[in-house]
């Protein structure tokens, strides 16, 4: 426990005659030397009658600290850091919570517009459908009238034509009769209307 | 020549404050209660004060005290597992102590508790009785396993024994004179070198150019005891949750 100070104490005859105390180093060595002899010759931290107080007020504060961590301090940061932790995994949750909605929420949004594109499509293939089906209807029934009027007149035609003829025999028949008249004196109608009939009858 | 500016030891007396005497003991305050009073407080004001808001995002002074916590928390799960975290008020208590006494000691004209083997020693046996009570408390006999390593082959094991008993008695000394020694040396490292700035001074113009080295060095050892002052606590703190873990779990 001495020997730091017998050591200074050594030292000292030999350095304070020597350099006559002004180099610094040397002067310092003296101080401690001196200074510890002021203290009775303990070293402080050796001195054996400081060590009742320092335990006894070690003791004191360091029970005192170790109840305040205890019961103050460590609950009180604790409760802190638990607090953060939990406020921390609730808000993820919570996220968590919020995007399996939205990703909910873009699924039905897609299955909606892929419906609603699917029944826009279905209302135009019917409109196209049904309109290409009436377009046919009408063409098919103008076509029908045309058809029916074109026969009608060709009905017609035909009857003009057949009248005509008819005419034509009736006015050959009577433009025979009074031809031979005027040449050959009465004949019969029969006989008129037989030779036109074996006129028209060759010429066919 | 007895010049309380350039003495390296005289920062480490103590003087009676209030003269105390209980049952023939010498317990008076002195400026080394003084400053265990104030560390006490000083702790209580950074921890206590700092964390009154409870805020979910912390202000500065919630921060400090939060990453105190968490530090030692970490250090003390990491060495003793989820277990040891019932150690914590006072493996807290004697990082905080041990920090907040060597950072007061850098401040001039303070004192430095932890710069006196007994409080070293003190801290250290705590340590040491409470990881051997406990440890017998847990595990009974089997705490004695400490000392015998499993898978060590047998004829070596009487050596290993007497080893590892050896360093388990060791272990309060290194703590206390790590501590101790490191405070010490550094503040009287400190006060030489200042007390050649002081004494080179007082010759005159060529002592104020010699002074410049010792307050250069005066300067960048300051900064290195204040890293010595954060890690000898750390120190202390990390072998502390070693030594408990050896009693929560002495199979090795």
């Amino acid at each position: 426990m001495t020997w730091f100070i017998s050591q200074a104490n050594a030292q000292e005859p030999a350095i304070v005659p020597a350099e006559g105390g002004h180099a610094p180093t040397e002067a310092t060595g003296a101080t401690v030397a001196h200074e510890g002899g002021g203290h009775g010759g303990t070293f402080p931290p050796f001195d054996p009658s400081t060590f009742p107080s320092q335990l006894f007020w070690l003791a004191l504060v360091f029970i005192a600290l170790y109840v305040l961590m205890a019961k103050k301090v460590i609950p009180q940061i604790g409760g802190i850091l638990e607090m953060r932790a939990a406020k921390i995994a609730g808000d993820l949750v919570e996220a968590e919570k919020a995007k399996a909605e939205t990703d909910a929420a873009i699924v039905s949004y897609e299955a909606a517009l892929a419906a609603a594109r699917n029944k826009a499509n279905a209302i135009a293939h019917d409109t196209r459908s049904k309109v290409a089906h009436e377009i046919d209807g009408r063409r098919h029934a103008a076509e029908a009238q045309l058809t029916a009027k074109l026969a009608d007149t060709e009905k017609h035609i035909a009857d003009v034509k057949n009248m005509a003829l008819d005419h034509v025999s009736a006015i050959a028949t009577e433009t025979t009769e009074a031809v031979v008249e005027a040449l050959i004196g009465r004949v019969g109608r029969d006989e008129a209307a037989a030779a036109v009939a074996a006129v028209s009858a060759g010429k066919h | 020549m007895a010049d309380v500016r350039t003495d390296p030891i005289h920062q480490f007396g103590i003087q009676k404050l209030v003269d105390i005497n209980i049952d023939g003991y010498d317990v008076s305050f002195t400026n080394s209660s003084l400053f265990m009073v104030l560390t006490l407080a000083a702790i209580a004001l950074v921890l206590l004060w700092g964390s009154s808001s409870r805020a979910v995002v912390p202000g500065r002074a919630q921060a400090v005290a939060e990453l105190s916590y968490e530090f030692v928390a970490n250090t003390l799960r990491n060495a003793a597992g989820e277990a040891g975290m019932r150690f914590m008020p006072l493996v807290f208590s004697l990082f905080m102590f041990v920090l907040m006494a060597n950072i007061f000691g850098m401040v001039p004209y303070f004192f430095t508790v932890t710069s006196h083997i007994v409080v070293t020693a003190a801290l250290a046996l705590l340590v040491i009785f409470t990881v051997t009570i406990y440890g017998f408390y847990k595990n009974g006999t089997h705490f004695l396993k400490l000392f015998v390593p499993s898978d060590v082959p047998a004829p070596i094991v009487p050596l290993v024994t007497l080893i590892e008993i050896i360093s388990f008695l060791s272990r309060p000394l290194s703590l206390a004179v790590r501590l101790f020694a490191n405070m010490l040396a550094g503040h009287i490292t400190l006060k030489v070198f200042a007390g050649f700035v002081v004494t080179l001074t007082s010759l005159g113009a060529f002592g104020f150019l010699g002074a410049l080295l010792p307050l250069i060095m005066v300067v960048a050892l300051t900064a290195l005891e204040f890293l010595v002052a954060f890690l000898q606590a750390y120190v202390f703190t990390i072998l502390t949750c070693m030594y408990l873990n050896d009693a929560l779990h002495p199979g090795h």
